[in-house]
């Protein structure tokens, strides 16, 4: 379908694809077998430019908004979404200091990430601060000239690989939600670690570990906005990037179909290839139907977000649960499609289909969506 | 260029059947022709109603072709010996220049060459040019190129044959250029026109997909490179007499703006597919590098060297210089085994040499069953297993 | 210091198939793309910018048509391209090739540097590059693997042989024609892009590089294609039949002289 992309959209996607292509499929499965974190081809999407696009383009990036991002992380996500999720998850980390940061933070930051030379990572889940971030444990405290921060997150994608970590820590207990900030913690930074790689059931390419915070101290300019804006901060960095991850599941849901459309017309069986069986005709149909409203969906979604940067919380929260959602659906089909061929580790739908459930789960699990949108219809009819 | 007779034209279509560059289409009724046409005239052949023609620009100083006489071999020498394919072309060559009843002479360049002019006369050189000099000992673009110049302006041979080895194809496109030569790479047979004796050079072109005889008409030598394993050897004669003929050189000669530091034999020499007898061949229908571990599997029961087609080799699951094919290496082995190679003809170029071609993939209709000698339609990831066991199992008997 | 890279425009090899029942080409959809081996040619050389300095320029002898892949070329790091077109260049073999390159490098500029791929896949002859060195009597090394240092005065650098490789050292100027594994070409950048778009490509036609008629396109090669013809199918499949076990059973029996 034409969604009338711009030219210079049209050449993200371009040079997305070929980089999926050519660097990113040849090598999924090495990736997604020895859990390694795909530093080569992040080099490669750098080279690309790629990591300038939603950078402004006093930073020396592109300026691109939700749909340009979309687009390019839609491509990634055909090829393994283990290795869009690294790409995806910097951007996590940059947002605050893109929405919220000052001048001198987004001169110190921006243009290093816009080249790939820095790389950045989103630190707020916890132990008992998941789908309710308001647990959070993690303290930072003024002392002098510099933040004291404590505790620990859990869960931290590009742990260990990203220079630039966005963390979400209590600067004041005693005023709840206003009382949370962000904070900018850089590696190497005293009393700052991260913990062993997660095992993972899927999107093993990307790395996944606990931040560690003991007596961390950091200088105090690394406050990101306001003291106190951390939960608002978040939830306008969440609501940009969803789309994101909406267009990961349009992505390896159009990956899957890809595989199963292709294998059917392959296979041969009761003397014919078992794309003409209107059984399996009608699975590739619904697949398909789920991966182009999924589409449809999440580039709308980027596109109204792009323009209305004010109410963004019930689209973005939608496209990501609906292309999520295909995308679990359209990947578990696609095994079903594939039969053993597609249980087994040689074809790659067996991968999408363990990465798929991740999609469903972070950056907010599904059932929060519903319940973002819910609290918005409520709030619309009232 | 092409031209096309408006008259003549009928615009039945044959020539656009006939192109195999997509060159040539009818256009209301008339024969057009496009950008990519490359004269190479397979329309003209095609066109019953003689409608196109290829018109030449005049030539000028047009070589005098019969003060040019005599077959030489580049006799290629690396490290002490003699590489193989020069004892091939010198079994081609002799053939050659039986048909124009001419001497067959190779042109050996090295230094301490010890019994190699001996080992050539055997293989069927009258003469070898023997240029020997310690300068010479490490190949050099340059000085080989200079003095192989050298003695081709002096002594006239109207054929020169070189191997298509790393050293051929590295010098022999620059002596050609020093001497306005023709040149036709990786020839897969050679041939004497009856009617005029100009050398026909058959090669593949375009990936395989077709054939092209070409000939060198107003200019001499003729020369050819040919890839190790097309020709044959004569058995060696130790009786086969012979003169070597020593040829000076001079230190402008020996002079090279390269300077090789260091020879490295390394990887390439234990992967060397056009040695082994028995090869045991991927492609894409392995699905992926753990497939190829299964064919590993299969090459050592066998004691085999593993190959592959190109696709494989882009995929980076085995590194270049495993890959059969018309970009690879040719291989002629006693046994090839196809695994999951769907048979492009780019591929099967490289290995229909092959004494026992055997194809195991999954899609029956695959065109490497048409050069196969035994074919499995299955599933190698079923196949495969079992017949390692199979092999086993018959070794123990 | 100045590069200049050779490119051709090819047939993608991979998607031409003999059309098994009327033994001719099925070209169908076949697209042109860079020669892969001059992708390889074209990222050392921007590499080798970005690491000493200077200008890369991608010159192409070819049909209007190649343009495009000139502008894939800039895409791809090159400053800028020229192509070298003209009609009367139809069916030139290496030597009219090597001859038209070498009149238009003459008139695009003085090079340090001359990097070409190994072969291209469609004639997969290999000479152009040592023929064009040659011309300009300019040394070269053939097949390289590896650039193992490069300065302002020279290179050194591994090329591929039979056995191994050399290491070979050599100074500017100087041509080499480069193997694939020497680098992983990158993909073409958003800045590359939006840059090819812009960019004019010069053309040069025949009398803009000062070519002899008689020297260029067909009358100018030595060589003449006088037949071509499908090639010959082996033939003398047998097909195993039988379930897998039997199949493997008789394969294996007939395969005992083998092992």
């Amino acid at each position: 379908m034409d969604y009338f992309l711009t030219e210079q959209q049209q050449m993200i996607v371009d040079i997305a694809r070929q980089l999926t292509d050519e660097k990113i499929i040849p090598h999924r499965a090495e990736l997604d077998e020895q859990h390694q974190f795909p530093r080569e081809i992040l080099k490669q999407m750098a080279q690309a430019d790629l990591f300038g696009v939603p950078i402004p383009e006093a930073y020396g990036g592109f300026g691109g908004g939700c749909l340009d991002i979309a687009l390019t992380v839609e491509q990634f996500g055909r090829g393994c979404i283990g290795v869009g999720t690294a790409f995806a998850a910097n951007f996590l980390g940059v947002y605050p200091i893109i929405i919220a940061g000052s001048e001198a933070m987004k001169e110190k930051y921006l243009p290093d990430v816009a080249t790939g030379k820095k790389f950045g990572a989103f630190g707020l889940t916890e132990a008992n601060a998941g789908s309710d971030a308001s647990g959070i444990q993690t303290t930072a405290v003024l002392d002098g000239d510099h933040w004291v921060l404590n505790g620990t997150k859990q869960w931290i994608t590009n742990g260990g690989e990203a220079q630039i970590y966005a963390v979400v820590a209590i600067t004041d207990r005693s005023r709840g939600p206003r009382g949370a900030s962000i904070l900018v913690v850089e590696e190497g930074d005293p009393g700052f670690s991260c913990g062993p790689k997660e095992k993972k059931m899927g999107i093993r390419a990307s790395s996944t570990t606990e931040l560690i915070f003991k007596d961390c101290r950091i200088p105090a300019d690394r406050l990101v906005g306001r003291q106190g804006t951390g939960f608002i901060t978040v939830m306008k960095t969440l609501d940009l990037s969803r789309p994101g991850i909406g267009a990961l599941g349009v992505g390896l849901a159009q990956g899957a179909l890809d595989e199963a459309a292709r294998y059917a017309k392959q296979r041969q069986q009761f003397g014919k290839p078992i794309i003409a069986f209107q059984a399996v005709q009608h699975m590739l149909a619904d697949m398909a139907i789920g991966v182009e409203s999924a589409r449809a969906l999440v580039y709308a979604a980027a596109r109204h977000i792009d323009a209305h940067p004010k109410e963004m919380s019930k689209v973005s929260a939608m496209c990501k649960a609906y292309a999520t959602d295909v995308a679990m659906k359209v990947a578990t089909d696609a095994v079903q499609v594939m039969g053993g061929y597609g249980y087994m580790c040689e074809y790659p739908v067996e991968k999408m289909m363990r990465d798929a459930k991740i999609l469903q789960i972070y950056e907010g699990t599904n059932q929060i969506q519903r319940n973002v949108i819910g609290q918005e219809l409520n709030k619309e009819y009232s | 260029m092409l031209q096309v007779s408006e008259e003549l034209c009928i615009g039945c279509g044959l020539c656009e059947e006939s192109c195999p560059f997509a060159a040539i289409a009818v256009v209301d009724g008339l024969a057009v022709v496009g950008d990519t046409c490359t004269l190479c005239g397979a329309c003209v052949e095609s066109c019953t109603p003689g409608a196109l023609t290829i018109v030449l620009a005049e030539k000028s100083g047009a070589t005098r072709l019969t003060d040019w006489s005599g077959v030489w071999v580049y006799a290629e020498f690396r490290k002490g010996e003699l590489a193989p394919v020069s004892l091939e072309l010198l079994g081609i060559g002799r053939q050659l220049a039986d048909t124009r009843g001419v001497p067959l002479a190779a042109l050996l360049i090295g230094a301490e060459t010890g019994d190699a002019a001996r080992q050539l006369i055997g293989h069927g050189a009258d003469t070898v040019y023997l240029v020997e000099d310690p300068a010479l000992a490490l190949f050099r673009e340059e000085p080989y190129a200079a003095v192989a110049t050298a003695a081709i302006r002096r002594f006239r041979p109207e054929i020169v044959l070189a191997g298509a080895t790393a050293i051929g194809r590295s010098f022999i496109p620059g002596v050609a250029t020093l001497l306005d030569a023709g040149l036709t790479a990786d020839c897969t047979a050679l041939a004497i026109r009856a009617e005029d004796g100009a050398l026909l050079q058959t090669r593949p072109a375009f990936g395989g997909n077709i054939m092209a005889t070409i000939v060198c008409e107003e200019s001499r030598p003729q020369m050819a490179t040919v890839r190790p394993k097309v020709m044959k050897a004569l058995v060696f004669d130790a009786q086969r007499q012979g003169e070597v003929v020593v040829l000076d050189t001079t230190a402008g000669q020996l002079a090279s703006r390269v300077q090789v530091l260091e020879s490295v034999v390394g990887q390439a020499a234990e992967v060397n597919i056009q040695e082994a007898d028995i090869l045991v061949s991927g492609g894409r229908g392995l699905e992926s590098a753990e497939g190829f571990a299964l064919l590993r599997r299969l090459a050592e029961v066998l004691g085999a060297k593993v190959s592959a087609s190109r696709a494989v080799v882009d995929a980076g699951w085995i590194p270049y210089p495993h890959q059969v094919g018309q970009t690879g290496k040719t291989v002629a082995p006693k046994l090839y085994i196809a695994c999951g190679i769907s048979g492009a003809i780019q591929h099967v170029a490289g290995m229909q040499t092959a004494e026992t071609i055997v194809a195991i993939n999954r899609d029956p209709n695959a065109t490497i069953f048409s050069v196969a000698d035994y074919g499995i339609v299955g599933d190698l990831s079923e196949v495969i297993p079992k017949l390692i066991d199979k092999i086993e199992e018959l070794r123990q008997r | 210091m100045k590069i200049c890279v050779c490119i051709k425009q090819v047939p993608d090899a991979k998607e031409v198939r003999l059309d098994p029942v009327t033994n001719t080409l099925a070209r169908e959809g076949v697209q042109s793309i860079m020669n892969p081996f001059d992708e390889h040619a074209l990222e050392e050389a921007v590499r080798l910018r970005e690491s000493v300095g200077g200008e890369v320029v991608a010159v192409s002898m070819g049909p209007p048509q190649a343009e495009a892949m000139l502008r894939e070329a800039i895409s791809c790091g090159a400053d800028r391209a020229v192509l070298v077109s003209d009609r009367a260049f139809a069916g030139a073999d290496t030597w009219a090739t090597a001859y038209t390159l070498e009149h238009a490098l003459r008139r695009i500029g003085d090079f340090d540097l001359i990097l070409c791929g190994k072969q291209a896949i469609d004639g997969d002859t290999a000479q152009v590059g040592p023929g064009l060195a040659t011309r300009f009597a300019i040394p070269y090394v053939a097949c390289v693997q590896k650039i193992r240092h490069a300065d302002a005065t020279g290179l050194v650098v591994e090329r591929m042989m039979d056995d191994g490789y050399d290491v070979v050292a050599v100074d500017y100027p100087v041509l080499l024609t480069v193997v694939k594994d020497i680098n992983e070409p990158r993909v073409p950048s958003l800045k590359g892009k939006m840059k090819a778009k812009k960019e004019t490509i010069l053309h040069l036609n025949a009398a803009d590089i000062g070519a002899e008629p008689a020297a260029i396109g067909l009358a100018g090669s030595p060589t003449r294609v006088v037949k071509v013809f499908p090639p010959e199918a082996r033939g003398g499949r047998a097909m195993l039949s039988g379930t897998v076990d039997e199949q493997v059973a008789q394969l294996a029996e007939r395969l005992r002289r083998y092992l």
